[in-house]
């Protein structure tokens, strides 16, 4: 790894420097992790008298749990749909952005604020919205002949989370694809036009394929912000139902462990999170290796 | 722009203002919810327009809040919610920016070491090791504290990668120039590396800043105490009330006020915002 050619020779002082980052990181991430991976390997009598050793068992009971396997899958229902709807959004917002001369600031500013609006506030705004007693939202779909419960019916529950998943990591998914589309060399759409290509033709032989590295890197970053970002949203929105329907794996590993009271099982929850964020991290460390040739 | 197209200009402003119609909604809802009072609910839809009551419903809530959902008045929690947003932000730059330093410019036994612990924070994120960490904080006794509130989210990789990336573009001959003049390492790092710093750290600490302010789980599972509730939190509760008594108007203006301060931040602070985004996540 990198360091400047010329040091200190201090040998105490890099020490010093490093304790309070490592102290917090030791006591606060490193052993914590460490014990839940080590009571992933346990269970715990009811009284709480007694650890026995289990090797893989919660992990074996977990897998063939139809409540996990469905929250599983419901997860990753969850993070594709978010991850695309918001992504297209942004996209479509950032062109669009990028063609305007002259208004683009004030654009730019009345879409970026909602990365500031906690997850938990977004997910109690929506809730307002289409709350089924007095929401908006609920009022014109049944102007429309939609019967709107999202209390009731899993899908519309989940078409409801998405929806407000996305619309807080629209601002996010935008900043990045307008500092991408900035990046576009411009001598080359005009070479492109001077050929008699169009705005449409341009976007997409041209423009869209040199957003190639901004839209991977956004792709894993929105993976994560739905799967482990969304807490709050799901909490103040349908809390895990109607039914499970949202239950998505980061509220499970809660419910069951910290309202549950069922550490083997949430400790070894925790863990197959821990794995899928290790993966994503690496995925996303390599792609930015590669990124420094573009 | 390339060529002149009426239509195509047409629709980029129309696509514009449908986005920002979507972005500003559901917030536009909540401030005209706010404004109202409890009794325009009871028709069983939201009103469109701003009524008459805001000024009167922000400072009821501001002042009192409502007791029966169990949460202290909204300027305590705004206040806490500050306390914790500005020492999270301060904290996570400090411990970084120290050890962003020890890794750059010097050279150690178990300098690796260090380096592959901080990066494992990145893969550790609260809500995948809920309970262990709770009990730490409990054992601790941290619980129902400002430090328990701050000191366990206050380890910081993205922070101390974006630093140590500036400081390898630190030209090495200041600090050579400094070492020839008599300076010793930290009298280099305070008078030149932290004056260079100073975009940076403005740009981290905006983002930090949000990042502390937007906090939900962690205040959630170590406050049960309502005076050291962070308005994030306290928001929750008050919204699980209003369904059995319609006190919407109240708790949109919590909303409204939970929201704000970030929000502002980021209005008026959007090139360093911007630049923090940007550097950080690289």
């Amino acid at each position: 790894m990198q360091a400047k050619r010329t040091t200190f020779p201090n040998k105490f002082l890099p020490y010093w420097l490093l304790v309070p980052q490592l102290a917090v990181t030791l006591i606060f991430f490193i052993w914590p992790a460490v014990q839940a991976l080590k009571s992933s390997f346990e269970r715990e009598d009811p009284f709480g008298f007694k650890t026995t050793f289990v090797w893989f068992e919660n992990y074996r009971r977990l897998l063939v749990d139809p409540m996990y396997v469905g929250s599983l899958g419901r997860t990753a229902v969850f993070a594709f749909s978010v991850t695309a709807l918001s992504m297209s959004l942004s996209l479509i917002l950032a062109v669009a952005v990028n063609r305007v001369l002259r208004s683009n600031r004030a654009y730019t500013t009345l879409l970026v604020w909602p990365y500031a609006v906690a997850p938990v506030v977004v997910g109690i705004l929506w809730w307002f919205m289409f709350n089924p007693t007095i929401g908006i939202a609920p009022y014109l779909l049944r102007g429309m002949g939609i019967a709107w419960n999202h209390r009731v019916d899993g899908n519309q529950a989940m078409i409801f989370v998405v929806m407000a998943a996305s619309w807080k990591q629209i601002s996010y998914n935008f900043l990045f694809f307008v500092a991408g589309l900035q990046s576009v060399p411009q001598s080359q759409i005009e070479a492109a036009a001077i050929d008699g290509a169009g705005p449409f033709k341009r976007f997409w032989t041209i423009v869209f394929p040199l957003l190639a590295p901004t839209t991977f890197f956004l792709l894993i970053v929105n993976i994560n912000y739905a799967m482990f970002d969304t807490f709050g949203i799901i909490d103040a929105t349908t809390q895990g139902g109607p039914a499970q329907a949202t239950n998505i794996l980061v509220y499970k590993v809660y419910t069951d462990g910290f309202l549950g009271l069922n550490i083997g099982s949430s400790s070894a929850q925790s863990v197959i999170l821990m794995i899928i964020v290790i993966a994503l991290t690496a995925i996303q460390f390599r792609y930015v290796e590669r990124r420094i040739q573009y | 722009m390339i060529e002149n197209r009426p239509f195509l200009a047409f629709l980029t402003h129309l696509v514009l203002i449908v986005g920002v119609v979507i972005v500003v909604f559901p917030v536009y809802l909540a401030f005209v919810a706010s404004t109202h009072g409890s009794g325009d609910f009871m028709r069983g839809l939201v009103p469109l327009l701003p009524g008459p009551h805001l000024i009167e419903n922000y400072s009821f809530m501001l002042n009192e809040g409502i007791s029966s959902a169990g949460a202290p008045p909204l300027w305590i929690m705004l206040l806490n919610s500050l306390v914790m947003a500005i020492s999270i932000a301060v904290g996570k730059i400090i411990i970084s920016i120290l050890s962003a330093y020890a890794i750059v410019f010097f050279r150690f036994p178990f300098r690796m070491v260090a380096f592959w612990i901080i990066f494992i924070t990145l893969m550790l994120p609260v809500e995948v090791r809920i309970i262990p960490t709770f009990k730490v904080v409990a054992d601790l006794g941290m619980l129902n504290s400002y430090p328990g509130l701050i000191i366990p989210l206050i380890a910081s990789a993205t922070a101390t990668f974006l630093f140590r990336q500036f400081f390898l573009t630190v030209p090495d001959e200041l600090m050579e120039a400094a070492r020839v003049d008599g300076a010793g390492a930290m009298k280099f790092f305070r008078d030149i590396l932290l004056p260079l710093s100073r975009t940076n750290i403005a740009a981290l600490f905006v983002i930090l800043f949000i990042y502390g302010w937007v906090q939900y789980l962690w205040p959630l599972l170590v406050t049960t105490d309502s005076r050291y509730y962070t308005i994030v939190m306290g928001i929750k509760r008050l919204a699980a009330t209003a369904d059995s008594e319609p006190q919407w108007n109240f708790v949109m203006a919590a909303v409204m006020l939970a929201m704000l301060p970030p929000v502002l931040v980021v209005i008026f602070m959007q090139r360093l915002f911007v630049k923090g985004l940007v550097e950080t996540e690289k």
